[in-house]
């Protein structure tokens, strides 16, 4: 389903912060601020996951010179038990809250809700983004941390990170949501929990294609349609996918993923980055300044998400996914 | 998109696990582990007077000792990522499955954290190794009771 | 001497090796992968054919997982063939208990110990 909006809400301001390990990451130095202790000096995971929201609000509401009271809401969530850490840290910000779950995809399904919020005029400033946690992410969804399980090639990272915007109404200059697309569940018969970007390449295929179709564009209107978590090998599929509607390799290298990129060559994060953090923080901040600096003048950024569970998955479920898209211009 | 051609391309973009060489460095790092628990046997032999029978007990609990303190560090899943079945296969990494969750889970507290998931990964080695040998020793139980095999 | 560390290394490394082809090929996960060794093992003893085995290679039979079920296995026989069917019951972890016991022990002086960290080196 596309939505076409008229009052182009705008991306007032944007922030990024990483943890620790994320100083390898190729886009460190587009990053807000990096964390020097991967649980923020907290006593668990989870409750450094809530830091790690809450740091990120706090330089966001810096950086736009607003104050708590002035945002009229928060759309985040997470992947950790029934979104605990967000919902913690929007106990702290006291702002009106909504949590949403498309998995890693809730870095931009968070930003369609809060501008369609902005569209209608419920809401004058709204946070919307997401953030990821490795070790709060890894012990809930695969193993303990310390467990000598190997990993194939085509598993990925999950990183500590975050990236969130602030959507409010249009000023001149600032980079505005055009359009957006809520994607379909896609599910393609994939079961392996350490290959998502497999499962997750027809629902970003499923949603760019939809997208294209309703707004009459085609790839080469855009300066990069960026992707969220394919990975490696989910990159390649979703590329080999587009050349079989023949698509040339030329338009082809426009399409772009963060978790591909995100710790460049090194091969010890197998296929790359994942995490609603790996999306949001890479978007929130280097796209983002493509965008400002005029580098691009159109962008498309898609998150995708793989709505697995631990429970689906040991009782022997494929995983469903989708892919949620904004169109962003200047 | 059909979504067996989908299957296909998935087919050929997915790569292959390089089991040949995966093999190899199970081998490797598999045998060197067993090759370690020779000689801590034949430490307790000789400085503690435990027999070839005997002393597997004492090397298996020692083995699960190192293998808490590389888990500990890290070490394991390092190890673990290169060699495989090679470092979990050996009772090392039936410890560093019960040693890691116990770690993991300490921030729900020793009682329902380290206490309630100590063995959630090595639970079912331990009721699958119980439920076999019962059955088995069952089986061959009665098979001698009716005078078909002996002891 | 020699050969009996030779010999722990090649029966150890092979017994992981199948445990590697039941990973990549088989597809199995690591759960799946050790509970059928213990299963293996668990039968291997009941036709009589691990202890051969540890006395050919030592710790390359008594380390890996397979042993845990013939040991298992062994402490079940050991008390049937003195107390019959009860046995089976009560004899199982009296050969095997030092694994468990060492497991738990150091599972929790590891807790007390140690916290994760998600370093990549």
């Amino acid at each position: 389903m596309v939505i076409v909006f008229r009052q182009k809400p705008a991306i007032l301001a944007c922030a990024a912060v990483a943890g620790p390990l994320e100083k390898r990451s190729v886009f460190f130095s587009y990053f807000d601020k990096v964390l020097e202790d991967e649980r923020v000096y907290e006593q668990t995971n989870e409750k450094g996951q809530m830091a790690l929201v809450r740091e990120t609000c706090k330089v966001l509401l810096e950086k736009a010179k607003v104050k708590n009271l002035d945002i009229d809401y928060l759309l985040s969530g997470d992947l950790v038990n029934q979104m605990t850490p967000t919902s913690f840290a929007a106990r702290e910000l006291a702002v009106s809250f909504i949590g949403l779950f498309s998995a890693c995809a809730t870095s931009i399904s968070s930003v369609i809700v809060a501008s369609l919020l902005t569209e209608v005029g419920a809401s004058n400033l709204a946070i919307a983004g997401a953030a990821s946690h490795h070790n709060s992410t890894e012990r809930q969804f695969r193993y303990p941390i310390d467990y000598g399980a190997q990993k194939p090639a085509t598993a990925q990272w999950t990183v500590t990170a975050a990236g969130y915007v602030l959507v409010g109404q249009y000023v001149d200059g600032s980079p505005y949501i055009a359009a957006a697309t809520v994607g379909k569940v896609i599910d393609y018969g994939q079961t392996d929990p350490f290959h998502m970007g497999a499962a997750m390449a027809p629902a970003a295929y499923q949603t760019i294609t939809d997208h294209l179709k309703q707004r009459g564009q085609k790839i080469a209107d855009y300066d990069a349609i960026f992707t969220g978590d394919l990975g490696t090998y989910g990159l390649k599929i979703l590329k080999a996918m587009f050349a079989e509607d023949g698509i040339g390799q030329e338009d082809l290298k426009i399409i772009r993923d963060a978790g591909e990129e995100y710790y460049g060559e090194d091969k010890r994060f197998q296929a790359g980055a994942s995490g609603a953090g790996c999306s949001a923080s890479v978007f929130f901040s280097y796209v983002d300044l493509q965008l400002k600096t005029g580098r691009y003048q159109k962008v498309l950024l898609v998150a995708t998400g793989a709505l697995l569970s631990p429970l689906s998955y040991q009782q022997g479920q494929s995983i469903p996914c989708t892919a949620h898209a904004i169109e962003v211009c200047v | 998109m059909k979504e067996e051609r989908y299957q296909q391309i998935e087919q050929q973009i997915t790569p292959k696990a390089p089991v040949a060489f995966n093999m190899l460095k199970a081998f490797l790092v598999g045998g060197s582990i067993c090759a370690v628990g020779q000689a801590i046997s034949y430490f307790y032999i000789i400085f503690f007077n435990f027999t070839e029978k005997t002393a597997g007990n004492p090397t298996v609990a020692t083995l699960i000792f190192i293998a808490m303190l590389l888990t500990g560090f890290g070490l394991y899943r390092r190890l673990g990522q290169f060699a495989g079945a090679g470092s979990a296969v050996p009772v090392t990494g039936f410890g560093n499955a019960v040693i890691s969750a116990a770690i993991e889970h300490k921030t729900e507290g020793f009682v329902l954290g380290v206490g309630g998931n100590m063995f959630k990964l090595a639970g079912s080695v331990i009721l699958f190794g119980v439920v076999s040998a019962f059955a088995v020793a069952l089986i061959k139980t009665i098979l001698v009771s009716l005078g078909v095999i002996s002891w | 001497m020699i050969f009996s560390f030779l010999f722990a290394f090649v029966v150890g490394g092979l017994i992981c090796v199948v445990g590697q082809l039941m990973l990549d090929v088989g597809k199995l996960t690591p759960g799946h992968t050790l509970s059928t060794l213990v299963v293996v093992g668990a039968i291997l003893d009941g036709f009589g054919l691990y202890e051969p085995l540890i006395d050919l290679a030592g710790a390359g039979a008594t380390v890996p997982i397979t042993s845990f079920g013939n040991s298992l296995t062994h402490g079940a026989l050991a008390e049937a063939e003195k107390h019959g069917l009860v046995g089976v019951l009560t004899g199982m972890f009296e050969v095997t208990s030092s694994g468990i016991s060492a497991a738990i022990l150091f599972g929790f002086i590891g807790a007390l110990l140690f916290r994760s960290k998600g370093t990549i080196d």
